[in-house]
């Protein structure tokens, strides 16, 4: 099991970015080129991070990215790793890192089309729940409830399920990560980078732009997220579905700590009636039974034995 | 020696990319394209391509795939139509300004609403300000030398852009004609390996198209415009050399017969133009000195080509194949603006035909020759534009 | 840093950025407010090297962490995230 202090020191996303104080996917992407090392080839759409790398001449990444069209971060990978394998450089690793906006929204076909024609590449969606690159509108991925400035009343559709919607493409790896758990996230990369075929990690991204909280929060938001059992951690690793920790030991309502406590950190749900706590609780209620059925037999044991 | 074979513009296509080397192709589906990635598909699975061949879930992917491969160094080809080109017209414009040496077949057909699945040049002459070279085929024969010159001009580092290859739907890309394959030793000695202006590469890390604040951007269009005129100055020289190696040639930017003496030259492009001669040979029978000059490539437009064919006769007929709604045909415009400020400038009728695939004979030009001389004769064209064989 | 092209001949054939520290310049002159270590209570655990959005904070040999105020941009998540709160948030003078 690797622990922080084992993660190397090298820094490929240099000091001196554009990316808000406190930005919860820039801590990620850090943590990815921690993770992967620096034999990757990087495919970001329109998202924040095409502003996070800075003005031409200037590029904040340490690798070599393509940036690329909102909608095509899929259909980018399935050219470079076509190429890398006619040139017969395939330990080179392709990674797509794209926003929610252009993941399950925009970008959902090119992904889509990518997965079902097996393309090798990892896919990172970094979540932040709204479209950030563009002043924070709502996206596919906005959570009930959620003020956005296209939805200044707070939505009221439900957050896509883009990582069960990418298991059903049969892929080989499927994972949901947080910011706030970063050797989690590293694991899941390492794991993803040594199997063929596309891997979808999504990972909770918390933006102190986007949800209205003091900048100093956002590690600490996510694993609120996580704690409350709004995010859930979990693999889908050849169809076999298991939770992680600390989620597994949440499959218990009473080991989850209250949902207004997450709500009340954030600006963004100041507009929630008892009405919509309500209903969020309940949908939450319903996909934790959904979890529980998925995880099986695969549940730990702590966790259904009521051991932790 | 060679081989002739008889087969398809489509299928044709697909044998030029294969000579090309081409390494990735990445493509969607459409009528009336979908022959040449069926060839493609047929010749990658039977081993006699090395190559991969993406089945991209749309155009739009299909040239974003390109894009992506081109840039990690290989050679790419792609081909589309109409609706499917228009697709991805941003992806054209990103292609364009990544200064990627893309090679794609445009199977010309018009765009819908309604649908319509016969040729006309709308939907490649509606992309001709994205920054691609545009060249548009009279047969079989010519698509397959174009396709095979397209990758030697794009990829000159005084160009590295890239290029669309026109070839009327139904017309060229569904009838069968002979046409000549070279050895391939011959054209692997033409065609050296790839090369582009830069690559994503691990071991010199960069960045592909940050932001360029308003200090820069005009210069990196600037530079585009430079490629577009060295095109210009190498299509001509690449036309000779490759009529050298393999026997067939095309004018260059533009095919000119009997223009000489011409007191009409008419102004056409693709399958028209051929047509044209047809209707040239005709007339000069009953006495009329009439000539005909095929643009082959629309972007960079010949300018000077034009500029000279103006000097020596009294009348140009252009015959667009194509309307820009609210204005003319592009082809009519731009002859019209290449000429401007010249001294003597001869006459310019304008004539719209064929749209949808309306057929387009070399009577139909005869008759536009026949209605252009009567201007000539009468010192004026009362009409700017005309629109031929349209019913009452 | 990456030299800023002075003339058009000095461009590459399309925009290719190369890695460079500060691509904003200093970003620590976004700061309102700057953390301060206290290292007696330091226990170099290194978790506020790893949530750093901004690799502001390097490891040193003893994995005792050193702020760079050049680019720190004062989030706070340092000062959240240390365990023994030797992290202080601190307005910036003037």
């Amino acid at each position: 099991m690797v622990t922080v202090k084992e993660l190397p020191k090298e820094e490929y996303l240099l000091k001196g970015h554009a990316a808000c104080a406190g930005c919860g996917p820039a801590i990620s992407l850090r943590l990815l080129f921690k993770a992967l090392g620096n034999k990757i080839i990087m495919v970001v759409p329109a998202c924040c991070t095409t502003v996070i790398q800075g003005p031409y001449p200037y590029t904040s990444s340490a690798v070599p990215l393509q940036n690329i069209l909102f909608e095509s971060t899929g259909a980018a990978a399935s050219g470079i790793t076509a190429a890398l394998r006619q040139r017969k450089l395939e330990d080179i690793t392709v990674v797509g890192w794209a926003g929610d906006g252009g993941t399950v929204d925009i970008g959902i076909q090119a992904l889509s089309g990518a997965a079902e024609r097996g393309t090798n590449f990892i896919y990172v969606c970094y979540d932040n729940e709204a479209y950030g690159n563009t002043g924070m509108q709502r996206s596919g991925a906005t959570p009930y409830g959620a003020w956005t400035t296209t939805t200044p009343s707070g939505k009221r559709e439900r957050k896509k399920d883009m990582p069960l919607i990418m298991a059903a493409h049969r892929i080989p790896y499927v994972a949901t990560a947080c910011t706030s758990y970063p050797m989690d996230f590293v694991n899941k990369l390492r794991k993803a980078k040594g199997i063929k075929g596309t891997k979808y990690i999504h990972l909770l991204a918390p933006c102190p732009t986007g949800w209205r909280y003091d900048t100093s929060k956002t590690v600490e938001l996510g694993r609120l997220a996580v704690q409350t059992g709004m995010w859930v951690l979990y693999e889908i690793e050849d169809g076999k579905f298991r939770l992680n920790s600390p989620s597994d030991r949440l499959v218990d309502k009473s080991k989850r700590k209250p949902i207004k406590e997450y709500f009340g950190l954030q600006g963004r749900f100041r507009g929630l009636s008892e009405e919509d706590v309500e209903r969020i609780r309940k949908w939450l209620d319903e996909d934790w039974e959904h979890y529980r059925k998925l995880a099986g037999n695969s549940v730990s044991d702590q966790a259904l034995y009521g051991k932790i | 020696m060679g081989q002739t074979i008889i087969d398809t513009a489509n299928h044709i296509a697909g044998y030029a990319a294969r000579a090309a080397r081409v390494k990735v192709v990445a493509a969607y589906p459409i009528t009336p394209q979908t022959t040449i990635v069926e060839k493609i598909a047929e010749f990658v699975e039977n081993r006699e391509m090395d190559a991969e061949y993406i089945r991209v879930e749309s155009e739009h992917s299909a040239m974003v795939a390109c894009i992506g491969a081109a840039a990690t160094g290989v050679r790419t080809f792609t081909a589309t139509s109409a609706h499917g080109l228009a697709l991805m017209h941003e992806a054209l414009h990103w292609a364009a300004g990544s200064r990627l040496p893309i090679v794609m077949a445009v199977v010309n057909r018009a765009m819908g609403a309604p649908w319509s699945i016969w040729p006309d040049l709308s939907d490649s002459l509606s992309q001709r300000d994205t920054g691609w070279i545009q060249f548009y085929c009279a047969d079989n024969q010519e698509v397959f030398d174009t396709i095979i010159q397209a990758y030697k001009l794009c990829e000159d580092e005084r160009v590295f852009l890239p290029a669309m290859v026109c070839l009327e739907g139904f017309i060229l890309s569904h009838t069968y004609t002979p046409a000549k394959i070279p050895d391939q030793e011959k054209i692997d000695a033409y065609l050296p390996a790839y090369k582009s202006g830069w690559t994503l590469d691990v071991d010199r890390p960069c960045s592909h198209a940050n932001l360029v604040s308003p200090e820069w951007y005009m210069e990196f269009r600037y530079m585009i415009q430079e490629a577009m005129d060295n095109a210009k100055r190498l299509i001509p020289q690449i036309d000779k050399e490759y009529g050298k190696r393999f026997g067939s040639e095309y004018g260059g930017l533009v095919e000119k017969y009997k223009c000489e003496d011409a007191d009409l030259i008419m102004v056409t492009m693709g399958t028209m133009g051929s047509d044209a001669k047809l209707a040239v040979d005709k007339l000069r029978k009953e006495g009329q000195k009439v000539g005909s000059a095929r643009v082959r490539v629309y972007r960079p437009f010949p300018v000077e080509e034009i500029m000279k064919l103006a000097e020596n006769t009294h009348i140009l007929a252009t015959i667009d194949r194509h309307i820009s709604f609210g204005m003319e045909g592009f082809l009519a415009s731009e002859t019209k603006a290449s000429l401007f400020n010249q001294k003597d400038r001869p006459l310019i009728a304008g004539f719209i035909a064929g749209l949808g695939g309306r057929d387009v004979t070399s009577e139909t030009i005869e008759k536009v020759a026949k209605k252009s001389l009567k201007c000539m004769k009468e010192g004026k064209v009362e009409k700017e534009t005309e629109w031929v064989d349209l019913r009452e | 840093m990456t030299a800023v092209p002075k003339k058009r001949k000095e461009l590459p054939v399309t925009p290719l950025s190369f890695p460079t520290v500060g691509s904003m310049g200093k970003t620590g002159s976004w700061r309102t407010f700057r953390p301060e270590i206290d290292y007696s209570k330091c226990t170099r655990c290194t978790l506020c090297w790893v949530y750093c959005p901004d690799a502001a904070i390097t490891r040193e040999e003893d994995d005792s962490p050193k702020i760079d105020y050049d680019y720190c941009k004062g989030c706070g998540i340092c000062a959240n995230e240390c365990p023994t709160k030797a992290i202080t948030m601190k307005r910036e003078e003037e």
